[in-house]
């Protein structure tokens, strides 16, 4: 009985079109769901981006190019990029030093480290900046023997790159910890065993094994490193063409209404936000085909 | 070192990666993040008090907190949809709308800050349409929240697609085969399962809100006791060279951060705990 009650459903399931599965919604629930998705994010994600474009358009090309070849434009462009040449490097050397003592050894107090490094995301990017002058500014703790020595660290490069380097510390590390856990370790065992010395193993068997990872860290860490604001906005002294990085010389031109320079400014850091978006995706697809592999 | 260690290993580097670790993580945060809390030490109690307790900042705390509780709650219910219709649902166009949910990550806090200033404000793009019928979002607590929902959008999308993805369609089929409709399919067996992962997605993007500076500042207005929020009173400290005072103000937001890190691990421990059983 129950078989002919099955088969008969079954049978006009078939005739009333695609047979429903458990796990699939009717076709009207799909496309309302995907209409409140694409809708949100529209206007979420991509009226914000078209508006920065758009805006930084407003006076045509001509306007646009000239803002951009402004020479204080310029002189933060150069400045975001000695920021990010410097504090990147210094993240990927520590995340891949702290992965390899996470991942390849035992010890006490790990899980506490790991906790530890992830601390810099729970901090507000003000405070990020703040901390730095309560131990570099004039009213801080190295404040006097700084001022003595002539050195300036606060309303300088070095306090740029310093608060960068915070805000982005945990990148590199949060990707390659996971990932070299879950690799293990007896490649470098082999390797070691076969007499290869430590830095032979790293060089040759543990970084062509977390390429992708380190790539993928390096290049939210960098995204990171060009766009900070609110840190380096509190370390930075605001000085056009020495101190002002590109997303403080965007706030500087906003506020004094000269719209088409900021948002042209605007326009190269969302340009680097769609690339690192672009390489993010291939990263991760080269990714999941290596391990697919 | 060396008592550190629990068992012996033949790969070598311990000892100079984990001394690297620990040098590097104690000058670039530990020694600096005590700093402000050394320096509120110092200071007494009722100067404390009146430095994080005056009504100007009570009031950054209030707008600072229900903005970002609504902005989380807003991205918590829209970011179940869009994660959901990203992992079961196939459309053109999708691989790009799931890359494009990272940009708040990836785009600049103070672009984002002057984009939202330039869609809501009066002669904005949706602003000229939305004042004249009474709207205002622009240099409204409405703006704060707007720019906080864009900021902490990503957390919760991407906190849930894994787990999504590892949902086994066993699940649904069984609960439907014991006759269970789609909709208590859904509230009985996908949403508890999907719970842990939405809370810390919902805690996240909380988390990020509360500290978030440079969306914010553009279109917020700056006005004193109605559309500061807490990091911008932090700024104006500053500006007026009141160290003790901003100090304070941080220390108060570094322990509130603090407690929801601590809260979104054991979330996640709990959960995984839940997984295993």
């Amino acid at each position: 009985m129950a078989v002919v009650v099955t088969s008969t459903l079954v049978k006009s399931r078939a005739l009333a079109g695609a047979p429903l599965r458990a796990t699939q919604d009717p076709r009207w629930v799909r496309w309302l769901l995907i209409g409140i998705a694409l809708g949100f994010l529209a206007f979420f994600l991509l009226l914000p981006l078209a508006a920065v474009f758009g805006e930084a358009l407003r006076r045509g090309l001509g306007a646009y190019f000239a803002a951009v070849g402004d020479a204080d434009a310029l002189a933060s462009v150069k400045l975001t990029l000695i920021a990010a040449l410097i504090s990147v490097p210094a993240n990927v050397v520590f995340g891949v030093a702290a992965a390899w003592c996470i991942a390849k050894y035992s010890f006490r107090g790990k899980s506490l480290l790991t906790t530890l490094i992830d601390l810099p995301f729970a901090v507000s990017p003000v405070i990020s900046g703040l901390i730095y002058v309560l131990v570099f500014g004039a009213q801080g703790w190295l404040g006097p023997w700084l001022i003595e020595h002539d050195v300036k660290i606060i309303f300088a490069v070095p306090g740029i790159v310093l608060a960068t380097t915070f805000v982005t510390f945990p990148f590199v590390a949060r990707e390659l910890i996971p990932l070299m856990q879950a690799q293990g370790s007896e490649e470098e065992y082999a390797a070691i065993t076969l007499g290869a010395n430590g830095w032979q193993t790293f060089w040759r068997v543990t970084l062509p094994n977390i390429k992708w990872g380190l790539l993928y860290g390096v290049i939210l860490c960098n995204a990171r490193a060009m766009g900070e604001f609110g840190a380096v906005s509190v370390v930075s002294g605001h000085i056009r063409g020495e101190t002002n990085t590109m997303p403080l010389h965007v706030e500087i031109l906003y506020n004094e209404y000269n719209f088409v320079g900021a948002f042209a400014v605007a326009s190269l850091l969302a340009l680097l936000a769609l690339v690192t978006l672009v390489l993010k995706s291939v990263v991760e697809w080269r990714h999941a085909q290596a391990h697919a592999a | 070192m060396s008592l550190l260690r629990k068992q012996h290993s033949v790969l070598p580097g311990f000892g100079l990666s984990l001394g690297f670790t620990l040098a590097y993580l104690g000058l670039i945060v530990l020694v600096p993040l005590s700093a402000a809390f050394l320096k509120t030490a110092g200071m007494s109690w009722a100067d404390f008090v009146a430095a994080v307790a005056s009504p100007r900042v009570m009031a950054a705390y209030r707008l600072s907190f229900f903005a970002s509780l609504a902005a989380a709650s807003v991205n918590a219910f829209f970011g179940l949809i869009v994660a959901w219709v990203l992992v079961r649902y196939a459309f053109p166009g999708k691989r790009i709308l799931d890359a494009l949910v990272d940009l708040p990550f990836a785009l600049p806090t103070a672009v984002a800050g002057i984009a939202l200033t330039a869609i809501y404000a009066k002669n904005g793009w949706l602003g000229q349409w939305l004042e004249p019928q009474g709207v205002k979002i622009a240099f409204t607590e409405i703006g704060v929240f707007v720019a906080l929902t864009f900021i902490g959008l990503p957390f919760v999308v991407r906190t849930l697609q894994p787990v999504l993805e590892e949902l086994q369609p066993e699940l649904e089929e069984a609960a439907a085969s014991l006759g269970a409709n789609r909709w208590q399919t859904i509230a009985r067996v996908l949403l508890p399962e999907l719970f842990p992962a939405l809370l810390t997605g919902f805690a996240l993007s909380f988390a990020r809100a509360l500290g978030e500076y440079g969306s914010v500042v553009f279109i917020s207005g700056n006005m004193p006791m109605r559309t500061e929020i807490v990091p911008l009173l932090i700024i104006t400290k500053l500006e007026q060279y009141d160290y003790r005072g901003a100090t304070a103000i941080a220390v108060v937001m570094l322990t509130a951060s603090f407690g929801l890190l601590l809260l979104i691990n054991l979330i996640q421990k709990w959960s995984r705990r839940h997984h295993r059983v």
